[in-house]
């Protein structure tokens, strides 16, 4: 009963964002209050439907309802709560409804949140926000219904695949979603504005905020993610320029830009229409996104179905969205204001060359995502794209950027004094060359790309510190006066340090990975292995089992300086439900570094083939990552950004609701 | 400054990231991406030595050789051409003899593939993406669609 009050509720929400898309839309065109206050009320409705429809689903999970097709391929009645929970998402159709559910929730955040906008303006972007979840919902009721029931259900269901279920994995789509879905705020704005026919600094209020939020958890769903591949796969590696990693991390880019650019607007009025474009182009990447990940293009971990039907409906939806959002860009953005000009020597003109390298590295990671598709569809060549590719396109472009990072965050608005700015950060610069070179000095032989990029990371990290020592140090020193400055500077500008600081935390990590050791060997108890700094032995090898698992796995002890530093416990675990091994890595975090042993088998006569790995400081990878998402946050906390914020500025221009166009 | 001056050296700013990232993408998308092949394809082209690239197909039941670990010795088939292959690395957890396998490396003299990475599959049901179409074409493996 409770499987079909859902079912019914989801259809009902296909009718109710068909009423959000067209009613207050035409409202906003024929300048008609009533059919323009429809917007919210549906916006409202349409999140308390898909609540009910998502709820009724999770309920099938966790009452173990197999009658129901989706729970009986994805979950087994002994699976622990949390998984069951989270194996909603795992599958194609309970993802797709997360995604919805995503949807829906912004969009009703973006009606709760509305007072100060014009009318017109938020009948528009809630219309834009119903387009998009009716499409979806379409999608979800025609080519991927998770309330389909069976026939003949069986006693029990087939379970999660194993490596999926995970702590970190149940957490990782739902960031992410909040992350991609998050852009589609900024996305039906720009179509929003363009619609209006006007565009201002008060629209970048508006907008700043939620690209940021959604920013905040793409920074944190990447970084997850990566993570999870780092310690499930057993591979030892965070990051394999797989097209899926390709498609998080494109809209990561393009949103980065957009974040800055909607500074430079919201300040100085500028950029406007390149703003527009890269609301559209950041969603856009995100629909692509969501397109090769679960159309079954590419296959991999997250392509849990490649049913032709859905890779079609998808490449419709993305098409009529991405295309008509182009075309209404094409034809309407000469008629915006155009934004004022500036000096290139100013923060604002530091901006524009961000945006241009994350632009054109965004263009270069589509271009090495999407060739091989191209090229076996026109051609029937099949060709694949990696890490040497990425390697000489955009990482040479993150590297000038993040050289010039540091510029423009202590450049000044209008008109930056450029020697001023080098002679502040000549004591930052210094320090880092010196460091760099220190460190090559002390250790010869090994890669150079190391020191360069702890030297990178450190300039990053100095720059920041820099910046925000010349803004709260005072004329005279007192020590009081600091601590008064440093409270009055802005959260978005600590924000700001933090965030830079943080990238600069993750590039030094990444760095250091060029100093990783690893080791293949096959090894009998006592046999000692020299990985890094540490001596690695094996103990013992057993066979256990746990809850809804067996597993055969080997221990090995750890010493340094023959001093005992603790166990790594590696094993091969085989899932009840599927027959289907996975290999647990051992994992042992000594500083910011790690020791890793991934097994490959324990031999009949008790010898151990292990795959062993130190990683110096590469913790700080997503260390790094989690401070800049906290750098999000804390400029989102900033008043001055916070989404309330552009009401009162709008009040006290004197633009109040239903603001003439 | 006048705007004209402004206007260009925005323009300039552009057109030079713009170029040099154009620039690059081409010359990696020509030396940087690796082909891939089955066991028979090679029977027909010539590889340079040196050159990556990737092969696919079923490992062959019974090739699998294990007694030089951690060098693992087994072979690539399609039905027609056969390819061993030499490892040093960590297998995937669903590798098996006569699953499919993509292993990406360098052709020996003495046409060994000379492999860095094995690729497996990532669940029960999948089967690698190009093996499955090479392997259709050729009529070696009918399964459906995979799931």
């Amino acid at each position: 009963m409770i499987i079909e009050l859902g079912h019914y509720a989801l259809i009902l929400a296909v009718m109710t964002t068909f009423v959000q898309c067209v009613f207050p839309l035409w409202g906003a065109i024929r300048q008609d209050p009533w059919l323009q206050s429809m917007a919210r009320i549906s916006a409202f409705v349409t999140f308390a439907l898909v609540v009910l429809s998502y709820a009724a689903l999770t309920y099938a999970y966790l009452s173990s309802d197999f009658s129901v097709a989706n729970v009986v391929l994805n979950s087994h009645s002994t699976k622990p709560l949390i998984y069951k929970i989270s194996g909603v998402w795992s599958n194609h159709e309970g993802s797709m409804m997360l995604w919805v559910l995503i949807l829906v929730f912004f969009a009703a955040l973006v009606a709760f949140r509305s007072d100060g906008m014009p009318e017109r303006l938020l009948a528009s972007v809630l219309s834009v926000q119903g387009a998009i979840a009716f499409a979806f919902l379409i999608f979800i009721v025609l080519t991927s219904n998770p309330f389909l029931r069976v026939g003949d259900p069986p006693a029990d269901g087939q379970g999660l695949n194993p490596i999926l279920a995970d702590p970190g994995l149940a957490i990782h789509p739902p960031l992410l979603y909040l992350g991609y879905v998050g852009f589609s705020v900024a996305f039906s704005f720009a179509i929003g504005a363009l619609i209006h026919g006007r565009i201002d600094a008060i629209w970048a209020r508006f907008v700043r905020p939620w690209t940021l939020l959604a920013w905040i958890f793409l920074t944190l769903g990447i970084s997850m993610g990566s993570y999870w591949a780092y310690y499930e796969l057993g591979w030892g590696g965070w990051w394999f320029w797989d097209p899926v990693e390709n498609a998080s991390l494109m809209p990561w880019l393009m949103g980065t830009a957009l974040l800055h650019s909607t500074i430079v607007m919201e300040k100085r009025d500028a950029l406007k229409v390149w703003t527009i474009l890269l609301s559209i182009l950041t969603f856009s990447l995100s629909l692509l996104g969501t397109f090769l990940v679960r159309s079954g293009v590419i296959t991999s971990v997250h392509s849990f179905a490649s049913d032709p039907g859905r890779g079609l409906f998808i490449l419709g939806i993305l098409v009529v969205f991405i295309g008509g959002g182009l075309l209404l860009f094409a034809l309407r953005a000469s008629s915006l204001k155009q934004g004022g000009l500036f000096a290139p020597v100013s923060r604002e003109g530091a901006l524009v060359l961000n945006n241009l390298f994350l632009a054109a590295s965004t263009v270069a990671v589509l271009v090495g995502t999407l060739y091989p598709l191209v090229l076996e569809t026109f051609s029937g060549a099949k060709i694949s794209v990696g890490a040497p590719y990425f390697n000489l396109t955009a990482v040479p472009l993150f590297i000038i950027l993040l050289v010039l990072v540091p510029f423009g965050q202590s450049l000044a608005w209008k008109r930056g004094d450029l020697l001023g700015v080098m002679q502040r950060l000549l004591f930052a610069f210094g320090l880092s060359v010196l460091a760099a070179l220190i460190i090559f000095a002390f250790t010869t032989g090994g890669p150079v790309m190391a020191p360069v990029g702890i030297g990178l990371g450190l300039w990053m990290i100095l720059g920041s510190a820099t910046d925000i020592f010349i803004r709260i140090w005072p004329r005279r020193f007192d020590i009081s006066h600091i601590f008064a400055r440093a409270w009055g500077l802005p959260r978005s500008a600590w924000g700001t340090a933090l965030a830079h600081a943080g990238l600069g935390i993750s590039v030094i990590g990444i760095a250091a990975t060029a100093w990783g050791v690893e080791h293949i060997s096959l090894t009998k108890a006592g046999e000692k292995i020299i990985v890094g700094p540490y001596t690695v032995a094996l103990e013992t090898s057993f066979k256990r089992s746990g809850q809804g698992f067996r597993e055969e796995g080997a221990r090995f002890l750890i010493t340094r300086d023959d001093q005992s530093l603790g166990a790594l416990e590696t094993s091969k675990r085989v899932h009840a439900g599927r027959e289907m091994p996975t290999t647990e890595a051992g994992i042992e975090t000594f500083g910011f570094g790690q020791l890793y042993a991934s097994l490959n088998e324990i031999l009949p006569d008790g010898r151990v083939s292990v795959h062993l790995y130190w990683k110096p400081l590469v913790t700080l990878i997503w260390g790094g990552s989690l401070l800049m998402a906290l750098g999000g946050a804390l400029s989102l906390s900033d008043r001055r950004v916070r989404i309330t914020a552009a009401e009162r500025v709008s009040r006290a221009t004197g633009k109040s609701r239903g603001a003439p166009a | 400054m006048t705007r004209k001056q402004k206007r260009l050296s925005l323009i300039a700013a552009a057109g030079l990231i713009l170029a040099s990232s154009a620039g690059l993408i081409l010359y990696a998308l020509n030396d940087r991406i690796v082909f891939f092949y089955t066991p028979s394809d090679l029977t027909k082209q010539v590889i340079g030595p040196g050159t990556r690239v990737r092969i696919g197909g079923l490992v062959d039941v019974g090739s699998v050789d294990k007694s030089a670990l951690p060098l693992i010795k087994f072979s690539i088939t399609d039905g027609e051409g056969k390819l061993p292959v030499i490892y040093k690395g960590s297998l995937p957890d669903l590798f098996r003899e006569g699953q499919g396998v993509v292993s990406e490396g360098v052709i020996t003299p003495d046409h060994v593939l000379q492999a860095d990475t094995v690729l497996a599959k990532h669940d029960e049901n999948y089967m690698p993406k190009e093996v499955a179409d090479a392997l259709k074409e050729k009529g070696v493996w009918q399964g459906g669609a995979p799931k």
